[in-house]
């Protein structure tokens, strides 16, 4: 039996982290695993920090991963990738857009967006994976689609078919963004 | 059979669907509001949105005794509003079975308090039952209406969110065709006079000794004997996290924790050496058990503030330090915001600049608590803001109210600011009432409701008409303003608030997430002409910062409301397309 892996996908509300997790879902079913994924919606939707547990293997009970058992890290922000960084393993991998978007109390002067988030990533992780998502989610023609190139370049790194993937972002997304959503991947997967 | 992966809110409105399930009715409420909106892409199904859960409740009531399988769900302060019903229709029982969502929310990820909804099951002598994922979900809604029939009473499903919102596979079967059961007068069962009522507490109480027996042989509960001198008896997401971290403990699952089945408790209890109950919120199963004279573990290692964890099971149980990460202090926040060109922001802008009292409510504009925009002073329930703001000026006296309005959404103003209204009216307070219309449920994700046109099939409905009803219930002072006009809502206010007598203001501009007509071209600082004053950073807009000395649009957030532009002092943001010079 092989052991459960665990996926946490980080970002701000508003910027699509629940559309990727669907997509994974969808693919990691399709392979075959058990799947459990956990979301929070409702009020935190609203711009603040959201989380996506994923988790999959031969059998999965619980939805929450424990603290320190991360085994990937998908962040869609910067100061988000910084937050749930104690999360990951020692071995863990990340991926980390690099984009930065301002909280409010940042916003309003109660507290300052911390500095070279990049090198303390690295520090860390030295095999981290820093990504210009929302250039090459323009590039796509859409920046909304900064999931997609976040989801393209994670496929780098798990070792399952790219039909695989093609086939549940077909199943997820809806048809009239569909090609927009499958060039954002096919850039962020050879970025 | 097919296996899908489905959220435990999915689930549910599969396996209604798989029971034959008829008619739906629901106000939304996170964790359940996606039963309902699922439901409703059922034929089959007659799905609807109500103005509150109590009119949902009651709705479902009829269709019982109509003869059809029926659902209700809510999230766990909506059973509060529909409590009325819900403690006389466990006296009639049903005639199709009727089944009643209750989804808490353990850790309030988006809600006013944590209460455990078991209790009610208990109060109005109800059985519960509690999935602990998406299968069961299903399975267990299926069961609720087995039981339902054969007990001749409504079932409470009781949900949290872990369990409404994680997803798992589940395997999926066919629609039964459940047959319309006649409609037949029976006034000894169904009419709650006290003569009636006496001889139906009588059943109630049969009901629920019926109940206690048969939940000792019910599929829903399951024993999982080990060779560990540990037992845990659990219920709901726990099992999964027990499962989790100590596969090697013997496992009672409650399938249904109201009334406990207590030969198989007892039993279990008799065959362990270390007895552990795990609940999350109250010691609903523990109080029971200890109550039995067996000694149990709960309360006195596990807290009854939050959710509990898989890492405070392992800390518990097995002795593992490592419990939740700490705060890390030099990580800033990132607690939720209006967005980007909400048409609330400019009206808690001048709520702020105006030094009001505001007597808040409940939904997205709730998080205008926050700073910069610290504007309400106080929030308790859905429609509360009005009945609130007219008791601040019972106390405080009649000038109080020229400085104090009452604030919500015109979905929460149809659920229960309504009644409140007509109480100022009638007992002639002086309260400014201001009712946000966007046209939709917001924070709930957007579900249509009696002012948005369309019902929750998304066909074309009558819309209620606002203004009229405001002035029905009695207000002579009432003004319909767009939010984006600043200088025009800012006089309404002023108007509103001097007048001597009680006054509503409809602010009325769709939810920006809806705004087909929005203008979707970032705004642009002029660098020369920015001061650095930080006045537009007042209206805590997520799109606008500092950059240097100087305020800063990012482009990728902006929607180009125009907010910022009209509060600006020294015309320093402008809007490119006016200027035309769009990149």
């Amino acid at each position: 039996m092989t052991a459960v892996t665990n996926l946490l996908i980080v970002g701000v509300g508003g910027q699509g982290t629940i559309l990727s997790s669907r997509i994974l879902s969808h693919l990691l079913s399709n392979q075959g695993y058990q799947v459990k994924v956990s979301e929070i919606h409702g009020m935190s939707q609203r711009g603040g920090s959201v989380v996506t547990q994923v988790r999959f293997g031969d059998e999965v009970h619980s939805p929450i991963i424990r603290p320190g058992t991360v085994d990937t890290i998908l962040s869609f922000e910067q100061l988000e990738a910084l937050r749930w960084l104690p999360w990951l393993k020692p071995v863990g991998k990340m991926i980390v857009n690099m984009q930065k978007l301002m909280p409010m109390p940042v916003i309003t002067g109660q507290a300052a967006y911390p500095d070279g988030i990049d090198a303390q990533i690295k520090k860390t992780v030295p095999a981290a994976i820093l990504i210009d998502g929302l250039s090459l989610a323009k590039e796509a023609g859409n920046d909304k689609s900064v999931n997609l190139v976040l989801l393209g370049k994670l496929s780098k790194s798990m070792n399952l078919p790219e039909e695989a993937w093609i086939a549940a972002i077909r199943q997820t997304v809806n048809p009239k963004i569909l090609d927009v959503n499958l060039t954002a991947f096919a850039l962020g997967r050879n970025a | 059979m097919n296996e899908v992966l489905l959220t435990g809110n999915e689930a549910i409105a599969r396996g209604f669907w798989e029971a034959g399930g008829r008619f739906v009715s629901a106000y939304p409420g996170t964790p359940s509001t996606e039963i309902t909106e699922n439901a409703a892409k059922y034929a089959e199904i007659i799905a609807e949105w109500a103005p509150n859960e109590k009119v949902a409740m009651e709705a479902v009531i009829g269709a019982s005794i109509g003869g059809v399988r029926t659902l209700v769900a809510m999230k766990h302060v909506g059973l509060n509003v529909a409590a009325d019903p819900l403690f006389t229709v466990a006296y009639t029982g049903v005639n199709g079975g009727l089944v009643i969502v209750s989804a808490d929310d353990p850790g309030m990820h988006s809600s006013q308090n944590e209460q455990d909804n078991r209790y009610y099951g208990r109060a109005a002598k109800v059985p519960v039952l509690e999935p602990s994922d998406s299968q069961e979900a299903l399975d267990f809604t299926k069961e609720a209406f087995t039981i339902s029939e054969a007990f001749d009473t409504p079932v409470i499903l009781r949900l949290t969110t872990r369990v409404a919102h994680s997803q798992s596979l589940v395997k999926v079967g066919d629609r039964l065709e459940f047959a319309l059961k006649e409609y037949h007068k029976d006034p000894a069962k169904y009419v709650m006079i006290p003569a009636n009522a006496r001889r139906r507490h009588v059943v109630v109480e049969k009901r629920l000794a019926d109940l206690q027996k048969y939940n000792n042989t019910s599929v829903s509960n399951q024993v999982e004997y080990t060779r560990s001198d540990i037992g845990i008896i659990c219920s709901g997401i726990i099992y999964q996290y027990v499962k989790e971290v100590i596969p090697e403990a013997n496992i009672l699952k409650i399938g249904m924790s109201f009334p406990l089945p207590e030969d198989l408790i007892r039993e279990f209890a008799s065959k362990v050496k270390e007895l552990y109950v795990i609940e999350e919120l109250e010691p609903f199963m523990e109080e029971k058990i200890k109550s039995m004279g067996i000694a149990v573990k709960g309360r006195e290692v596990f807290s009854p503030l939050g959710e509990i964890f898989p890492a405070n099971i392992a800390r518990v149980l097995l002795g593992e330090k490592a419990d939740a990460i700490q705060e890390t202090p030099d990580i800033p926040g990132r607690p939720p915001v209006m967005c980007a060109g909400c048409p609330h922001r400019a009206v808690f802008y001048l709520f702020n600049k105006l030094k009001l009292t505001v007597s808040g409510d409940i939904g997205c504009y709730t998080l205008a608590c926050l700073p910069p925009l610290s504007s309400i002073d106080t929030t308790i329930c859905m429609g509360a803001s009005i009945g609130v703001a007219h008791g601040l000026e019972k106390a405080q006296g009649r000038e109080f109210s020229h400085k104090t309005v009452a604030v919500l959404g015109e979905s929460t103003f149809i659920h229960s600011g309504i009644t409140g209204l007509i109480n100022v009216a009638y007992n002639q307070s002086a309260v400014t009432t201001v009712i946000l219309d966007n046209r939709i449920t917001a924070m709930t994700g957007h579900q249509h409701n009696p002012a948005s046109g369309f019902n929750a099939k998304g066909e074309p409905a009558p819309a209620l008409d606002l203004p009229k009803l405001v002035k029905a219930c009695g207000i002579e002072h009432v003004a319909v303003v767009d939010p984006f006009n600043l200088p025009a809502l800012e006089n309404a206010l002023k108007e509103a608030m001097s007048f001597d007598g009680p006054s509503v203001i409809i602010t009325k501009r769709p939810c920006i997430l809806l705004d087909k007509k929005k203008q979707d071209t970032p705004f642009k600082v002029d660098e020369d002409a920015c001061i650095g004053c930080k006045i537009c950073l007042r209206i805590g807009c997520p799109a606008l910062g500092l950059r240097g000395k100087k305020a800063f649009i990012e482009p990728s957030q902006c929607v180009g409301c125009g907010l910022c532009e009209n509060i600006c002092p020294r015309g320093a943001i402008q809007n490119p397309v006016q200027k035309g010079d769009i990149q």
